[in-house]
């Protein structure tokens, strides 16, 4: 349905998004877009949503180049595909109703007749969780989670078939968030929407998609099915990003693979593949070439020389040892 | 999450009232301006001469002193002070009304343009701003006295020309700042059209300081508009205008004082007022007041 | 060092935002304090510090740091004390400090600031910053010029070269990437074993939390809804607030083959 090929997007001199190529086939369907600081993954999200302008590569949305429509294509695009920022606070026009809010895409798109719109927004709001009630208040009087239900309301009142979902809860608290995740999965099943999910957070992405890309500086690094992916990883920037990821449940002190420095600066890349200085992996080749996107396994793709050596175990990705105990624990 | 602030929780107020409930200067300023305008409105009614703020002359009755029958006096050809000060409350808001709603008119749209959609747009009307901003407000009203006569009406055009800029200017502020929120992203995703993001979304929201900027603004214009009247180069005679009005009494002031002096405490109560509210207007609406949730 | 609070509770005007019965920390140890936004977390930290007065807030009940009691000391005493024997870290490292000082100037006031012979500051900074994993030049380096990971550890490496006994980490690591958490978790802890750090510290985060916690405390609407050993009240939590919290982290299923 949406198909992503080697886009690029720059801002000055950075390259934000370098080569990155993906398809989101018709929903129920998640699509998880993860990385960390300056992988280019709102980028994407805001290209594809044609917020932003295109340096190179197609975005195709059912065969037609989305960045050369005209304004009534475009506003048709719009309406099959929406989004939902992260920031709940400023997502919504502080003087405006939530009503208002609700009726300004049902009637600027004539989702429904007029006398009707009422109606519409009364279901909208059982549908993420609200009260009618809420209809009449200001975005001032709502706590974050509700702004964020009324965002996705918002986005699904144009009845869309593909959303893109950028941080939609990152903001949120933690008990909020997972009944907005849970809202998200029921939201998806009964309309059959298909969905980006952009996140910082694995766990998240886990929960709520098939298919899981992973982003670092621009670039994908491994795509594949998310029990896959996540269940034996080829990329070691993926091993270390599951291995970063704290977890509750047993205590136990882990042994976490851990990997030096920060993500670098996007305006200033390593040369060869960008995680070279931090992978634990790395060999020369690594330093000089930057290692193209190719399958490992059907519907697994990888971009990194050792990818089968990453898999197989042979090469050298150590837990470090985590600082040991005293008796006295 | 800073919940430290959280303890000092006070919702948001859209709405001004409860926040200039315990600011007794703006009360003061906005009572007075509130009997300025009923004197406005029902000056005919409240004026002993009404015929003194036209055409009437008594030459027989000049310069007599404050009285139970004159209360402010009579100026140099007989004329009730008191009316005339009461008539010219009328002339003074109505011409402050129009300069500021002509400069609101072109300034805002202008600003908003400029600020929502940036770039060569914004460089084109930022510039023509600027060639206005460098126009003296005094100079110009001497042009265009010289050119089309001096007059109230002339004196209005002159202070609407040299007032717009500044609200371009501030709107521009506004809407760009407004421009750059998720909320407008937002209504951009939903594939609302330019002209609707605007109208429905940067307008309303940069609003307020243009509002606030109004009312401190009012002052300045009322004692712009009777200095050029002052001059000579607005308001003519027979009209009511204060400024005119002090300009008459200026010659005997020494020994009939109050000719200039009642019109004169008209303009600073009236700029006093307007000020007072303009100030109270902006401490109530600025954000910074409002403590995060 | 012992931090021992009692019966504390922190008002603003009318509202109560803090209310702890009981919450003891040691060297060495690791005390979590769990709480979404509104919970007070932030607000205790800064209680602790003596720091609420100026907010306009009132203090009541007791904090006493190896028995002397921080509750209405005088300002010159709490000065002593904040920096020396108690140090904080916040959530925005960046903005944390002040931007036109360098690290190292801004180490060395601090330091001389509480009496060390400039000398001494100086090799006590590098130490310190080796022991977070920082290369020297860091110190000539002005604070924007840092990333938030390089910040957060400057600043607890700040804790270091001041000897500071206990450090309270406000949502040290909540600004940061998942894979530069993982890095200042780890410093943390090493300073927990090493150098007998206590650390309180502060998240929203049960998991990151719940590998760092000897103790665990859970703060809801201000009030202390449960404490205990963190194993215990992440796996057997007694409260349903607690219960609400844990089946709320999302968690990465899929065992690592």
């Amino acid at each position: 349905m949406l198909e992503v090929k080697d886009l690029e997007v720059r801002f000055g001199a950075v390259h934000a998004v370098r080569g990155v190529s993906f398809a989101v086939p018709e929903g129920p369907f998640g699509l998880g877009l993860v990385g960390e600081s300056g992988s280019g993954k709102t980028t994407i999200g805001r290209a594809v949503m044609r917020l932003l302008p295109v340096h190179g590569g197609a975005i195709t949305f059912e065969g037609t180049d989305v960045h050369d429509l005209g304004r009534r294509a475009l506003k048709d695009y719009r309406r099959a595909v929406q989004v939902v920022f992260q920031d709940s606070d400023s997502t919504l026009d502080p003087r405006m109703r939530v009503a208002a809010t609700l009726a300004e895409p049902l009637r600027a798109h004539r989702v429904v007749p007029k006398d009707a719109v009422g109606a519409r927004i009364g279901e909208l709001l059982s549908d993420v969780g609200l009260e009618p009630e809420h209809a009449r208040r200001y975005p001032h009087s709502l706590s974050g989670g509700q702004r964020q239900r009324v965002a996705i309301a918002r986005a699904l009142a144009v009845e869309p078939r593909l959303v893109v979902l950028d941080e939609p809860t990152s903001a949120l608290d933690v008990t909020v968030q997972a009944r907005v995740l849970a809202m998200i999965r029921r939201l998806r099943d009964e309309r059959r929407l298909a969905y980006i999910l952009i996140s910082h957070d694995l766990a998240v992405v886990e929960q709520l998609c098939e298919q899981i890309g992973v982003l670092y500086l621009g670039r994908l690094v491994e795509m594949g099915p998310t029990r896959e992916l996540l269940g034996s990883p080829a990329h070691p920037y993926t091993i270390a990003l599951r291995s970063a990821v704290p977890e509750v449940g047993v205590r136990e002190r882990r042994r976490r693979i851990a990997i030096p420095g920060e993500p670098p600066d996007p305006a200033s890349p390593p040369a060869g593949c960008a995680f070279h200085p931090r992978c634990p992996a790395a060999v020369d080749a690594c330093r000089t070439t930057t290692p193209e996107l190719r399958p490992v396994r059907s519907g697994h793709l990888v971009a990194c020389h050792r990818a089968e050596d990453v898999m197989s175990g042979r090469a050298p990705i150590e837990p470090v040892p985590a600082a040991e105990q005293t008796a006295q624990r | 999450m800073t919940d430290v602030a959280t303890a000092v929780t006070t919702r948001r107020r859209l709405l001004v009232p409860e926040a200039l409930r315990g600011n007794y200067l703006v009360l003061g300023g906005g009572l007075v301006l509130l009997c300025l305008v009923l004197v406005a409105v029902f000056a005919p009614l409240l004026a002993p001469f009404p015929e003194d703020a036209a055409n009437a002359t008594h030459a027989a009755n000049g310069l007599q002193p404050p009285s139970s029958a004159h209360w402010f006096g009579t100026d140099q050809v007989g004329r009730d002070i008191f009316s005339r000060v009461l008539y010219g409350t009328r002339v003074s808001l109505e011409i402050s009304a129009l300069v500021l709603i002509a400069a609101v008119a072109v300034g805002v749209p202008l600003g908003v343009a400029a600020g929502y959609f940036g770039g060569f747009i914004d460089d084109v009307i930022m510039r023509v701003t600027d060639v206005f901003l460098a126009f003296p407000a005094l100079l110009l009203a001497l042009a265009l006295a010289a050119v089309l006569g001096a007059s109230a009406e002339n004196a209005t055009l002159a202070l609407a020309i040299t007032w717009w800029p500044w609200y371009a200017r501030l709107a521009r502020g506004q809407a760009a700042s407004v421009a750059g929120r998720q909320y407008i992203e937002s209504a951009r995703a939903l594939g609302l059209s330019n002209f609707r993001i605007i109208g429905r979304h940067v307008l309303p929201n940069s609003l307020t300081p243009v509002l606030v900027q109004m009312s401190l603004d009012a002052g300045g214009v009322i004692i712009t508009v009777a200095g050029l009247s002052f001059l000579g180069l607005g308001a003519q005679d027979p009209t009511p205008e204060w400024g005119l009005m002090v300009a008459h009494g200026q010659a005997f002031f020494t020994t009939h004082w109050w000719v200039a002096t009642f019109p004169g405490v008209a303009i600073l109560l009236a700029a006093m007022a307007f000020n007072l509210v303009g100030d109270g207007l902006r401490e109530a609406l600025d954000p910074k007041r409002v403590i995060f949730r | 060092m012992k931090l021992e609070v009692r019966d504390l509770s922190v008002a603003f005007g009318e509202q109560t935002v803090v209310r702890i019965e009981a919450l003891d920390l040691s060297d060495g140890e690791v005390l979590g304090l769990a709480g979404e936004s509104g919970s007070g977390k932030s607000t205790l930290a800064l209680a602790i510090l003596g720091l609420t007065g100026q907010m306009g807030a009132t203090v009541a009940g007791s904090i006493q740091l190896d028995g002397r009691e921080l509750v209405g000391m005088p300002e010159q005493e709490l000065r002593i004390i904040r920096g020396r024997r108690i140090a904080m870290v916040f959530q925005s490292p960046v903005s944390a400090f002040n931007p036109v000082i360098r690290i190292g100037d801004l180490f060395l006031r601090a330091l001389r600031h509480h009496g060390v012979e400039r000398a001494d500051a100086r090799e006590r900074a590098n130490q310190a910053l080796r022991e977070v994993f920082l290369p020297p030049e860091m110190l000539a380096r002005y604070p924007h010029q840092l990333s938030g990971g390089q910040a957060q550890r400057a600043a607890i490496a700040l804790a270091i070269a001041l000897r500071s006994e206990l450090l309270i980490a406000d949502e040290p690591t909540s600004a940061l990437d998942v894979t530069v958490q993982a890095e200042v978790i780890e410093v943390i802890r090493r300073l927990q074993v090493q150098e007998r750090l206590g650390v309180l510290f502060i998240s929203h985060d049960l998991a990151v939390l719940g590998e760092l916690s000897d103790t665990l405390v859970v703060l809801r609407a201000g009030e202390q809804v449960e404490s205990g050993p963190a194993a215990q009240v992440l796996e057997a939590p007694q409260h349903a607030y607690t219960r609400e919290l844990v089946a709320s982290m999302p968690k990465l299923g899929g065992a690592l083959s």
